[in-house]
């Protein structure tokens, strides 16, 4: 495939990953934003992903092996300390009652 | 593996990363969601390892497990309350990754027979510069929330000027390279003039609009990681890097709303300066009077109430007071009080932050009422007890055109029939603007600090 079919299979995708972004995101309470921007902050880790390839090229010059070494490092900070902090925000959010939508008249009596 | 089987199998995480994103739409299915997510990061890790075959495998490692171990240990030992902090920090080391392997990147293809192209090279420009700001932006706001730098913003005359002038350098720079100037110490010049922007950009925001500035500069560093899916022709970079793109831009588009405020004002505006016109109309409130109230007399008001509903703000993160809350609300339940939590969408220092926090302190969710619901539920509520929170329930907003918050939606606690705030003194919160409800005939003050005052109050409940 050609440098310039793969741009434009590149372009669609990134217009199309636009589109999924905003909807997936409308859908989601402000009772969640904090761990909304946590858990993208995890996704966005993905980085990891070319900081590998970096290091992993074969003949790589001291300068690369430098940079590259330093990528995966903050990288995969990212990667996990996002994904752990997301996780330990999300176990705190229990409910009591038994399963029902969100109700805006609470009653106040416990299960 | 060949790169078509490889892109193949990062499609795997694609659909676990917009599954995780789905998934966050409720708290019952929402950490399965970030399980999922973690799983797809965990495939595009192993299909990536097995592409690269055996080359410098254990310098991977190692410094996976240098990063990953920092990222555990930081993230396991951390406060709730410095979750915005932890945030910032972890998107600013993501932003810096983008940065560095644009920098390789443009070593490796450099001595490459004839320029490079002009999409690869627009590509690295822009994982570059915008990395760049994020990793540097994000080490500021992170310094703001710790305390490390004041939260005050930090301005000068020009400074819009000179900032702007930094930007365009690091632009230039960027065009200058995109055009074909084959010159490393172009991308050297870039980096270093946008890591000052990120700095000087962050300096003058004040700490209350922080959540925003997060939020922008984690779409920032998903936009730098998209970037980078250019670089290396990486389709799951690409999609991954442009979701949080998207869905960080959105977010912070309905925060500024939430605030009633352009996002060009809470960027630009440096808000929460102590202008000289606040400060005239804060002298000019010496000839007002505030109730304050003892605990024992917030106690017989609470106890004997039908429905009390907390206002929790950041001065309730900061006293740690949210288990302390929650024990007071079970005591007001067993009495027969109907209790919820009225949370405004931008109450603390991060979206949700007060959710967060309650949740935390094992309050129930369908307890945490959000501000239109709540908003309706005040005119007949007995109680509005307002902890730590300030601006978010000033009637300055609803009232007052000359007020820097006019027109932002707030909790209008004011409609209880009687409001209990809870501070630790009359100087004026975060954002640094007088609050009238403070001297609303309504309102009695219980000063000290949010948990001390809530523990008094506890104790005086049970004797009752």
């Amino acid at each position: 495939m050609s440098h310039n079919t793969l741009l434009v299979f590149e372009v669609t995708i990134l217009v199309l990953a636009i589109f999924v972004g905003i909807e997936v995101i409308s859908k989601v309470p402000t009772l969640l934003h904090t761990p909304l921007m946590s858990g993208t902050n995890a996704i966005h880790g993905i980085i990891v992903v070319g900081a590998m390839i970096v290091l992993g090229l074969p003949d790589k010059d001291a300068f690369t092996w430098v940079v590259g070494f330093a990528a995966v490092v903050l990288a995969s900070a990212n990667v996990v300390g996002g994904f752990v902090v997301t996780d330990r925000m999300l176990e705190m959010f229990k409910k009591r009652e038994p399963p029902k939508p969100v109700d805006a008249s609470q009653d106040g009596k416990r299960s | 593996m060949s790169y078509n089987l490889a892109n193949l199998l990062y499609l795997i995480t694609i659909v676990c990363f917009i599954l995780a994103l789905k998934f966050l739409s409720s708290p019952a299915h929402a950490r399965r969601g970030n399980q999922i997510g973690a799983a797809g990061m965990i495939v595009a890790v192993i299909v990536t390892w097995i592409r690269i075959g055996t080359t410098s495998w254990w310098a991977i490692a190692i410094g996976m497990l240098i990063g990953g171990g920092f990222g555990a240990v930081a993230a396991r030992v951390v406060k709730m309350t410095a979750m915005p902090q932890m945030v910032a920090l972890f998107n600013g080391v993501g932003g810096g990754a983008a940065a560095l392997i644009a920098l390789a990147e443009l070593h490796r293809i450099l001595p490459e027979p004839g320029a490079p192209k002009v999409d690869i090279s627009l590509a690295i420009v822009l994982s570059a510069l915008i990395g760049s700001i994020s990793f540097s932006g994000s080490m500021v706001a992170f310094g703001k929330l710790q305390d490390l730098i004041g939260s005050r913003p930090i301005t000068y005359p020009g400074q819009q000027f000179v900032n702007g002038a930094v930007l365009v350098a690091a632009i230039a720079a960027g065009l200058a390279l995109v055009a074909g100037l084959q010159d490393e110490w172009l991308l050297w010049a870039l980096i270093a003039a946008a890591l000052l922007f990120g700095v000087m950009f962050v300096l003058p925001i004040g700490g209350a609009d922080m959540p925003v500035v997060i939020s922008l500069l984690n779409a920032f560093t998903g936009l730098a990681v998209a970037a980078g899916g250019f670089e290396l022709e990486n389709n799951v970079l690409i999609v991954a890097g442009m979701l949080v793109g998207a869905s960080g831009t959105l977010l912070t588009l309905m925060m500024s709303r939430a605030m009633n405020r352009s996002i060009a004002n809470v960027l630009f505006g440096a808000f929460g300066q102590v202008s000289a016109e606040a400060a005239a109309v804060a002298a000019g409130d010496g000839g007002r009077t505030v109730r304050s109230a003892s605990a024992e007399d917030v106690a017989v008001m609470l106890a004997y109430a039908h429905k009390v509903v907390f206002v929790p703000g950041y001065g309730l993160a900061v006293a740690q007071a949210q288990h302390d809350v929650r024990q007071l609300a079970d005591l007001l339940e067993e009495k027969g009080v109907e209790v919820s939590y009225a949370i405004h969408p931008v109450a603390g220092r991060m979206p949700g932050h007060m959710n967060v926090l309650l949740a935390e302190a094992n309050v129930p969710y369908p307890q945490l009422e959000e501000m239109d619901d709540a908003n309706r539920e005040f005119p007949r509520t007995d109680v509005a007890v307002v902890v730590g929170a300030n601006d978010v329930v000033n009637p300055d907003a609803r009232n007052n055109p000359s007020s820097p918050i006019y027109g932002m939606p707030i909790l209008n606690v004011d409609e209880a029939q009687t409001v209990v705030v809870l501070k630790r003194s009359m100087n004026p919160g975060f954002a640094g603007i007088e609050n009238p409800l403070f001297y609303n005939p309504k309102t009695v003050m219980l000063f000290g600090d949010a948990k001390d005052s809530i523990d008094k109050l506890i104790a005086d409940v049970k004797t009752l």
